[in-house]
């Protein structure tokens, strides 16, 4: 049989979500790039739920659009639904979320990636990786001779081979699998070994990685079922409505050129007749019953872990929301299970509105080989595998935005290394992306892992409407961000600067005119001269109130977006101070660095469990040694009394 | 490899005995080259752990210097976490120093100042609230800062930081919950809920600092007052706690005008006790002022004895119920062997305890007239070794802040539970709340060493006069 053989740069695994951002980023760089999938018409499917964006997801999204991500743009182009959610709360949990139409979302990323130059699709399945060994020369002198001895220091990437035999060269391989390693899914009794929606799974390459000396483990997720839309009775629920003006997820999204008409989304509960159902069937779940050996994720949970964890709950919220514009099947937010078929059916028909419903398609729970991405730098390549990276729920995540912010940061990365260039690392006081990517190598994680706004201890720093502020340098020296959309976060930073600054150095004196303008307002009198920004902090006036006792603001309205970031600076500008100082303090841990090569063998007084740990882990820094479960304080500190030893 | 320090432990002046210690990977083989063992010949590495064993140290000529006993310690059950042996042998300076010479041209180097307590705290057997206080015992100037650092030795000041910080790490936990998953966290309600608790927090904070602030004085033992009317037998109760006629005992009511103070010891438990005037109203000034130097002492008593006599009906007790109440108390139900008219049930009536289990309130029958009969003293005795050791008298709990780095991160992590209680007034979101609680947290955790500094290691080597 004649072997094809191909050269390229890049070879990635998988096009879902982090696939796409990948393959996307490599090409964008210049680097030849080929993205493999088992099947073409799966390109950013969205196989769970129908939404991008959402509590600290949608800071992703921001986070990934400022560094030259594809994941806004494309949702800007499809949603059917906007809504910034806690808009009622502190501006560090603002988060936005759309509904997506699922079809419209996978089309449109399908073709962006088609008629992205350097990049090839290719739908076949990789099932096995090619290395070579690489060896550590030793010499040692002795008798004024000297001897060598090798010993393995690692393995190199060298290409893939698909099930068909063809060879792909390359630099640098990207996995970026999802659900689809050895997966399985469960409806009860009913067991299929496909990948998510029945898609053909993919069973060669878990082999290939062990060879490689890559350990795997299995996770597992769901997804609840989808209802005829005809058969659901919404006059029994809550109408959940987009907002009024659509915000976008990318900046460089026109916000005119997106408001139109949204779609309904509805709001219902379970009861305690679907509680007992679920219940007095818990013997036939998969998970209780003992047939997943998968961990699944504790913030996402089915309904039947909702039941049994949370059993004095009367009722838990079910949101129903459409999966398109051009389709009758509507998502049951909040009800994933792996429940047998006919107690799913018996069980949505106690919700209110669901009493009727049909299912398209049954809730299933889906099981899959991952990785602990302990085995992964910062970069996410691996620790001893020179050029294979990996991104998305193959790491141990789950969800759209997870997947995407990974597949970005390998890919950005493995184009840094084969560039020559400095690797991307993002931390955690910097952006939700770092806080994921720290999380995910450092901690020892045992369940999916999901994005939280309590992750990002920095949280009042990493709002979603910063983004591009914290960010987008990093994306234009990459090489993502072109250079008029970095110019313009730079003018924008200068206006708030000297915006704030005009404000704090402005001052009104308590006359007639303005102590009448403070009634007005209900706000208490000036007692002496104050300045605008102190009037701005006051919680009952903004910006745009004071408009009539700032003479000095500038004919020419500053943008939006300008204003917002002025007002917030001002208005918890004491908590910002306060973060900031945590930050800096942060920082400096960051900074110690650990020599890559340090023997902790040799750190004596080390407890055998910290030395373990930070042998497994290989921290870079001071500051990630001491978020390693398993190193204590004290062993940090010990750490820092050896380095600044070696140093001396 | 670490080397193996050793050092003279004990001062060197003449004495009982004198202490060397060894410690580190090569203490066993280091002693081993010195120490004839008058029982066993095997090497201490092959003697179990926490063991002591008699034999003679010889210098290197084998001339004997001292016979001694020696206590093997294996890594990590010793006080550096190393192999430890510890040489007692008779106290004279020189012979003292010969030991330690010899044990030195065995390979151990001379220990710096505060090495043993470093290596404790490198190998986890010490944190940094508890080395410190070993060095502030070492340098301690008076028995009073001893007994200070002592405490915090002992670790009492890492449990009561412990305590709070895990207070506030429940808060934090509980917003960043809700946050997350408002389905079915609700925060209704939690900021008056926090209001309250941060004033809890605040106020030991505040206690904490102070004591660093006026270094109070704390006497060693339970300040104990007995308290009662006239010749309800007080005086007697003191006497036989004391088990002599220290206090005049006559059955003239109102014959103790002042308060005598006294240490005793009541099975292990030490108790500074008083005996005070009778309470009652009187014109005599003497035994007026006497009273009120009852009343005053009973105000600042951990403990109260309150004698009752059982024989006659209670009467004007408001006064001393009033102070009773506030306080841990053991009432006697005295003169139990005549004919009782008060009974358990009035003394909870009177002081309105419906619940006759509150354990900082007992009651006990006693009587004082005989001593070798019927006292109760054994129930007393129980009574206050259940009160004790269940926590609910302290050993005087009052913690003193030694240290000026402590006292500092007690202040920033006070002003940050402050700004906490703002935000709570000026109507923040609650996410708002956990970047103060954050601070407060990780101020604490620099008092115990649960926080990772930058600068900690300046402080250790400062600290420390180390390296170099």
């Amino acid at each position: 049989m004649a072997e094809i053989r191909e050269k390229v740069d890049v070879c990635v695994i998988g096009a879902g979500h982090a696939g796409c951002e990948a393959a996307l980023a490599c090409a964008r760089l210049g680097l030849e790039t080929v993205i493999f999938t088992v099947s073409v018409d799966s390109i950013a499917l969205m196989p769970c739920n129908p939404n991008i964006g959402g509590s600290s997801k949608g800071h992703l999204v921001r986070e990934l659009d400022a560094l030259g991500g594809e994941m806004g743009k494309n949702i800007d182009k499809t949603f059917i639904q906007s809504k910034m959610l806690n808009a009622s709360k502190g501006p560090a949990v603002h988060s936005l979320r759309a509904q997506a139409d699922k079809q419209d979302y996978s089309r449109s990323m399908r073709k962006v990636l088609e008629n992205q130059e350097h990049l090839t699709i290719k739908q076949a399945e990789v099932c096995e990786l090619l290395y070579e060994k690489i060896y550590d020369t030793d010499v040692t002198f002795n008798n004024g001779g000297s001897s060598e001895a090798t010993r393995e220091a690692g393995k190199l990437i060298t290409g893939v081979k698909t099930f068909t035999g063809t060879i792909y060269e390359c630099r640098a391989v990207i996995i970026c699998t999802g659900t689809y390693l050895n997966a399985r899914c469960l409806c009860g009794e009913a067991i299929t070994y496909t990948g998510p929606n029945g898609l053909m799974a993919a069973t060669h390459l878990s082999d290939s990685l062990k060879e490689l000396g890559v350990e795997l483990r299995r996770f597992k997720t769901g997804t609840p079922a989808r209802m005829d839309r005809r058969s659901l009775d919404f006059s029994k629920m809550e109408e959940q409505l987009g907002d009024e003006r659509i915000v976008p997820f990318s900046s460089s999204t026109d916000p005119d050129s997106i408001q139109k008409e949204q779609v309904k989304c509805y709001l219902t509960y379970t009861n305690e007749e679907t509680h007992r159902i679920i219940r007095d069937n818990l013997d036939r779940s998969p998970i209780y019953a003992g047939i997943i050996e998968g961990t699944g994720p504790r913030y996402c949970p089915s309904i039947e872990d909702k039941v049994v964890k949370f059993a004095d709950k009367k009722r838990h919220q079910i949101f129903i929301e459409p999966e398109g514009l051009y389709t009758n099947e509507m998502y049951l937010s909040g009800m994933s299970s792996s429940l047998p078929e006919d107690v799913q059916i018996r069980m949505y028909r106690t919700v209110p509105g669901l009493e009727n419903c049909r299912m398209v398609r049954n809730a299933y729970a889906i099981e899959y080989d991952c990785i602990n991405a302990k085995q992964l730098l910062p970069t996410l390549e691996f620790k001893n595998i020179s050029g294979l990276f990996a991104g998305g729920q193959f790491n141990g995540s789950s969800g759209y935005e997870e997947a995407a912010a990974q597949g970005l940061i390998a890919g950005i990365n493995a184009a840094m290394k084969l560039l020559n260039k400095e690797p991307l690392i993002l931390d955690r006081s910097e952006s939700y992306i770092g806080v994921l990517i720290d999380d995910l190598v450092t901690k020892d994680n045992r369940e999916p892992y999901r994005m939280m706004t309590s992750r990002a201890e920095y949280r009042l720093l990493l709002r979603q409407d910063n983004a591009d502020l914290r960010l987008r340098k990093y994306g234009y020296r990459i090489g993502l961000v072109a250079k008029d959309i970095y110019d313009k976060v730079v003018i924008k930073q200068r206006q708030i600067e000297d915006e704030v600054k005009r404000l704090k150095e402005t001052f009104v004196g308590a006359g007639k005119n303005v102590q009448a303008f403070m009634e007005a307002h209900k706000s208490s009198p000036l007692k002496t001269a104050t300045s605008l920004a102190e009037l701005i902090c006051r919680p009952e006036l903004s910006y745009e109130d004071i408009e009539e006792l700032d003479t000095g603001r500038s004919d020419i309205p500053l943008p939006c977006d300008v204003i917002e970031q002025v007002e917030i600076e001002i208005k918890y500008e004491g908590y910002i101070e306060r973060q900031q100082r945590q930050v800096e303090h942060f920082k400096k841990l960051e900074k110690k660095l650990i020599p890559s090569d340090i023997d902790y063998d040799d750190v004596k007084s080390l407890r055998l469990e910290a030395r373990q740990k930070l042998k497994e882990f290989k921290p870079i820094s001071i500051g990630q040694a001491s978020r390693i479960s398993g190193v204590s304080p004290a062993d940090v500190s010990v750490l820092l009394i050896y380095l600044e030893g070696k140093r001396a | 490899m670490q080397s193996t320090i050793a050092a003279i432990s004990t001062g060197l002046t003449e004495s009982g005995i004198s202490v060397i210690r060894v410690s580190g990977d090569e203490a066993f083989s280091i002693v081993d080259k010195c120490f004839l063992s008058k029982s066993l010949e095997k090497a201490l590495l092959k003697y179990s752990p926490n063991t002591v064993h008699l034999g003679f140290i010889a210098d290197n000529n084998d001339e004997i210097i001292d016979e001694a006993l020696v206590t093997v310690f294996k890594s990590p059950r010793s006080y550096t976490g190393e192999d430890t042996v510890e040489i007692s042998c008779h106290g004279g300076i020189l012979v003292t120093k010969r030991i330690l010479d010899t044990v030195l041209k065995n390979g151990a180097v001379l220990a710096e100042p505060g090495e043993f307590t470093k290596r404790a705290f490198l190998n986890g057997k010490l944190d940094l609230s508890e080395a410190e206080a070993v060095m502030d015992v070492i340098s301690s100037k008076n028995d009073l800062a001893l007994s200070a650092s002592v405490k915090n030795l002992n670790g009492a000041l890492s449990k009561r930081v412990r305590a709070i910080r895990q207070k506030i790490l429940d808060e934090l936990s509980f917003i960043e919950a809700a946050l997350d998953d408002p389905e079915h966290m609700s925060l209704d309600g939690y900021r008056d809920d926090l209001s309250d608790k941060l004033d809890g927090l605040i106020s030991e904070l505040k206690a904490l600092i102070s004591s660093a602030d006026n270094g109070k004085i704390v006497k060693e033992g339970i300040s104990t007052v007995i308290l009662g009317k006239p010749n309800a037998g007080k005086s007697s109760l003191l006497n036989i706690l004391l088990g002599e006629n220290r206090a005049i005992v006559t059955d003239i009511e109102g014959t103790t005008r002042d308060t005598l103070e006294e240490n005793i010891n009541i099975s292990g438990i030490s108790l500074n006790i008083a005996d005070t005037a009778g309470i009652r109203e009187s014109d005599n000034p003497i035994e007026k002022l006497g009273v009120e130097r009852a009343m005053e002492h009973a105000k600042n008593a951990d403990l109260i004895i309150y004698v009752v006599d059982a024989s006659k009906r209670l009467s004007d007790t408001e006064k001393i119920i009033d102070i009773v109440k506030r306080k841990k108390t053991i009432v006697l139900l005295n003169k139990s062997d005549l004919s009782t008219v008060v009974s358990e049930a009035d003394i909870y009536k009177a002081f309105g305890i419906d619940n006759n289990i509150t354990s900082g309130f007992r009651i006990i029958k006693t009587s004082t007239k005989d001593i070798s009969e019927n006292f109760g003293l054994e129930e007393f005795e129980a009574v206050l070794n259940d009160m004790f050791f269940g926590g609910i008298i302290g050993h005087n709990d009052e913690i003193m802040i030694t240290n000026m780095r402590h006292k500092e991160a007690l202040s920033s992590a006070l002003s940050s539970l402050k700004l906490v209680k703002k935000s709570i007034d000026d109507n923040m979101e609650e996410d708002f709340f956990s970047i103060d609680l954050m601070a407060a947290y990780a101020e604490l955790g620099k008092i115990i060493g649960e926080a990772v500094e930058e600068d900690l290691v300046e402080q250790i080597f400062s600290k420390f006069c180390m390296g170099k």
